[in-house]
C-alpha cells in the first residue's frame, strides 16, 4: 500500500465513522432521517449547502473548464454567488412553508401548494430524472480521482464500488445527520487543499500569479476572456440567469433548506457564501497553470488536469490528501442526492399510489430505496458510456423547469392552477429532452438571427414554452380550480 | 420596491451588466486578468451588500425565532 492509498483510506474510514456516530441518541424517523428534525443551525446548513455545491464537478470540472475553455469558466463563480442572493429571498419562504406543513421532500411542496398529489408525482419523477445522472457523475469523478491518486493501484471500478457501499451504509443509518458531519470534514479539507494548490502551483511553475496568466495569454490570446461567438457574453448572461433559477430547484438543495432551525440561517448564509465561492478561484488557478505544464489533454481527459499536475508536482502522500478530498467531494453530494431521490420516490410516489401505506412503511421504504438507487447508479456508471453527459446536461435544465410553478406559488394571489403548473413542467421537460437529444441550439432554430441571440443558452426556449403553457392552461382552468382561494384562506 | 430589494439587484447588475466593457485581459489587477478581477471584485462586493441587506431587513430583528 503506498502513502497515497493509506491517506485516502484513513479519510474514508473517518468519514464513515463520523457519519454513523452522528445518529447517536436520536430516534431516526423520517423527519430526523431526511430533514434532521429541522434543527440545523447556520454552520450545519452552511456546510450542507456547500457540501452539495462543491462536488467532484467543482474539483475536476472547475479546473477542466479553466484548462479547456478559459474565460467562460468564470460563469461558475458568478452563478453561485448570485444564487445565494436569490436564496436570501426564497429559501426562508420554502423553509417556513415546509415547517408549517411538515413537509419532507420537494414534491411535498408542490403537491401541498397546488393541492395536487399528482403534481407531486410529476415533480418527483422530474427530480429523480435529474438526480440519477448527477449521482452517476459523482461516482465517475470518484473513480477518476481515486484511481489517479492511487497511481493506478485501485481501478476506477473498485473505487466506485467502495464509494457506493460506504455512502449507502452511513446514509441508511444516519440520513442527513451523516451527510452534515462528513460535509464538515470535506469542506475544511477541500478548502485547505484548494487554497494550497491554487497558490503553490502558479508560484512553483511561474513565480507568481500574473506571470502565469501572462504566459497563458501569450500562448493563447483571448483565451482569458469570453469569445466573440459561442460561449460569448450573451451565452454568459443567459446561462448564469438560468442556472440561478435552477439552483434551489435541485431536489437535494430544496430539501437541505428544510433542515434549518430558523429562517435567519439562510439570510446569514447569503452573506458568507458568496465570498466562499472564491475557493473556486484557486481551482481555476490550478487549471490555468496546467495548460502549459500538462498540455495535450482534450475532451473528457480535461477533467484530469488538476490531478495530473498534482502527480507531476508532489510526493505521493500529498497526492493522497488530494485524492481523499476528492473522494469526500463525491460522497457528500452523492449521499444528499440519493436521499432526496429515495425520500421523494417513497413518500410522493409510493405514498400516493398506495394510500394505505403508514408513515413507518414509507420511512422504511425510503431507506430501502437507498441501496437500490445506488446500485442502479453504479450500473450506469460502469456501463453508461457517453449518454451520461447528455443526461447530465439535461439535469440542470430539467430542474429549472420547476422554477415558474414554484415562484408563482409564492405569490399571494396565485393565478396558476394545478393543471397549468403540471402542463408547464411537463411541456418544459419534454422540450428540454428534445433540445438535448437533437442537439438543437438557438442558432440552428433561427439561423437568421444575430449572433447575440444565437448564443443564448437554449434552455431559455424550454422555459418560455413552460411559462406560456402554464399561463394559458391556468387561464382556461381558472374556474375549475380553487387553488388560490384555498391557499389564501390557508395562509390567512 | 424597497431599498433592500434594489440592493439585492446590484450584484446581478454588477456581474452581468458591464460584460461588454470588462471582457478584456489587461490591465492585470492583483495578478488576475481584468475580466476575472471584475467578477472576483463583485463576488466580494456581493458579500458586503448582503451584509447590509441583512442589517436593514426588518425580518431579522428580534431573537432567533
Amino acid at each position: 500500500m503506498n502513502a497515497a492509498l493509506f491517506v485516502i483510506f484513513s479519510f474514508l474510514i473517518l468519514a464513515i465513522y463520523l457519519g454513523i456516530r452522528a445518529t447517536r441518541g436520536k430516534n431516526m424517523d423520517l423527519e430526523q432521517w431526511s430533514v434532521g428534525g429541522r434543527g440545523f443551525g447556520t454552520i450545519f446548513v452552511f456546510f450542507l449547502m456547500a457540501g452539495e455545491i462543491y462536488t467532484t464537478f467543482t474539483f475536476l470540472g472547475g479546473s477542466a473548464w479553466a484548462y479547456g475553455k478559459g474565460g467562460p469558466a468564470f460563469y461558475i463563480l458568478a452563478y453561485i454567488s448570485l444564487s445565494y442572493v436569490l436564496g436570501y429571498w426564497i429559501a426562508p419562504k420554502i423553509w417556513k412553508y415546509a415547517k408549517e406543513n411538515k413537509l419532507m421532500s420537494q414534491p411535498d411542496f408542490f403537491a401541498t401548494k397546488y393541492k395536487s398529489p399528482f403534481l407531486g408525482i410529476v415533480v418527483s419523477c422530474a427530480g429523480v430524472l435529474a438526480i440519477v445522472p448527477y449521482i452517476i457523475l459523482q461516482f465517475k469523478g470518484l473513480g477518476i480521482i481515486v484511481s489517479e491518486a492511487s497511481y493506478g493501484a485501485i481501478s476506477p471500478t473498485v473505487a466506485i464500488w467502495i464509494g457506493a457501499i460506504s455512502l449507502t451504509v452511513y446514509l441508511m443509518i444516519s440520513g442527513i445527520h451523516g451527510s452534515a458531519w462528513t460535509a464538515i470534514v470535506k469542506d475544511i479539507m477541500i478548502f485547505v487543499i484548494v487554497l494550497f494548490l491554487g497558490i503553490y502551483m502558479p508560484f512553483h511553475y511561474y513565480g507568481g500569479l500574473q506571470p502565469m496568466f501572462e504566459a497563458v495569454h501569450q500562448a493563447k490570446p483571448d483565451f482569458l476572456t469570453l469569445p466573440k461567438t459561442g460561449l460569448s457574453i450573451s451565452w454568459f448572461i443567459s446561462t448564469v440567469l438560468l442556472t440561478v433559477f435552477g439552483f434551489y430547484m435541485w431536489p437535494h438543495t430544496f430539501n437541505a433548506t428544510y433542515s434549518a432551525q430558523n429562517e435567519k440561517v439562510f439570510r446569514r448564509n447569503s452573506i458568507i457564501s458568496p465570498i466562499y465561492t472564491l475557493m473556486l478561484l484557486f481551482v481555476f488557478f490550478v487549471g490555468f497553470t496546467a495548460i502549459l505544464q500538462v498540455p495535450g489533454l482534450t475532451g473528457s481527459n480535461e477533467d484530469l488536469s488538476l490531478l495530473r499536475l498534482s502527480i507531476k508536482t508532489f510526493d505521493p502522500w500529498i497526492v493522497g490528501f488530494i485524492g481523499a478530498a476528492g473522494l469526500l467531494t463525491a460522497l457528500v453530494p452523492g449521499s444528499m442526492l440519493l436521499m432526496a431521490a429515495s425520500t421523494s420516490l417513497s413518500k410522493n410516489v409510493y405514498g400516493v399510489l398506495v394510500p394505505s401505506a403508514t408513515n413507518a412503511q414509507i420511512s422504511k421504504l425510503a431507506k430501502f430505496l437507498v441501496p437500490v438507487i445506488a446500485l442502479i447508479s453504479v450500473y450506469f456508471t460502469l456501463n453508461g458510456g457517453n449518454t451520461i453527459v447528455t443526461l447530465l446536461l439535461m439535469g440542470y435544465s430539467i430542474v429549472t423547469q420547476l422554477f415558474p410553478a414554484f415562484i408563482f406559488s409564492l405569490m399571494k394571489d396565485n393565478f396558476v392552477t394545478k393543471y397549468g403548473a403540471c402542463t408547464g413542467i411537463v411541456l418544459g421537460i419534454l422540450t428540454v429532452m428534445y433540445i438535448t437529444i437533437s442537439e438543437t441550439t438557438v442558432g440552428t432554430l433561427f439561423p437568421a438571427l444575430p449572433e447575440v441571440v444565437k448564443d443564448l443558452n437554449v434552455g431559455i426556449i424550454a422555459l418560455i414554452v413552460n411559462i406560456l403553457s402554464l399561463v394559458v392552461v391556468s387561464l382556461f382552468t381558472k374556474n375549475s380550480s380553487m387553488v388560490s382561494k384555498v391557499e389564501k384562506s390557508h395562509s390567512a | 420596491m424597497k431599498l433592500i430589494h434594489v440592493l439585492s439587484l446590484l450584484p446581478f447588475i454588477g456581474i452581468l451588466g458591464f460584460l461588454p466593457f470588462v471582457n478584456k485581459v489587461t490591465p492585470f489587477i492583483l495578478g488576475m486578468p481584468f475580466f476575472l478581477f471584475w467578477i472576483v471584485l463583485w463576488v466580494v462586493l456581493t458579500t458586503f451588500i448582503m451584509a447590509i441587506v441583512y442589517k436593514m431587513d426588518p425580518a431579522n430583528e428580534g431573537g432567533d425565532k
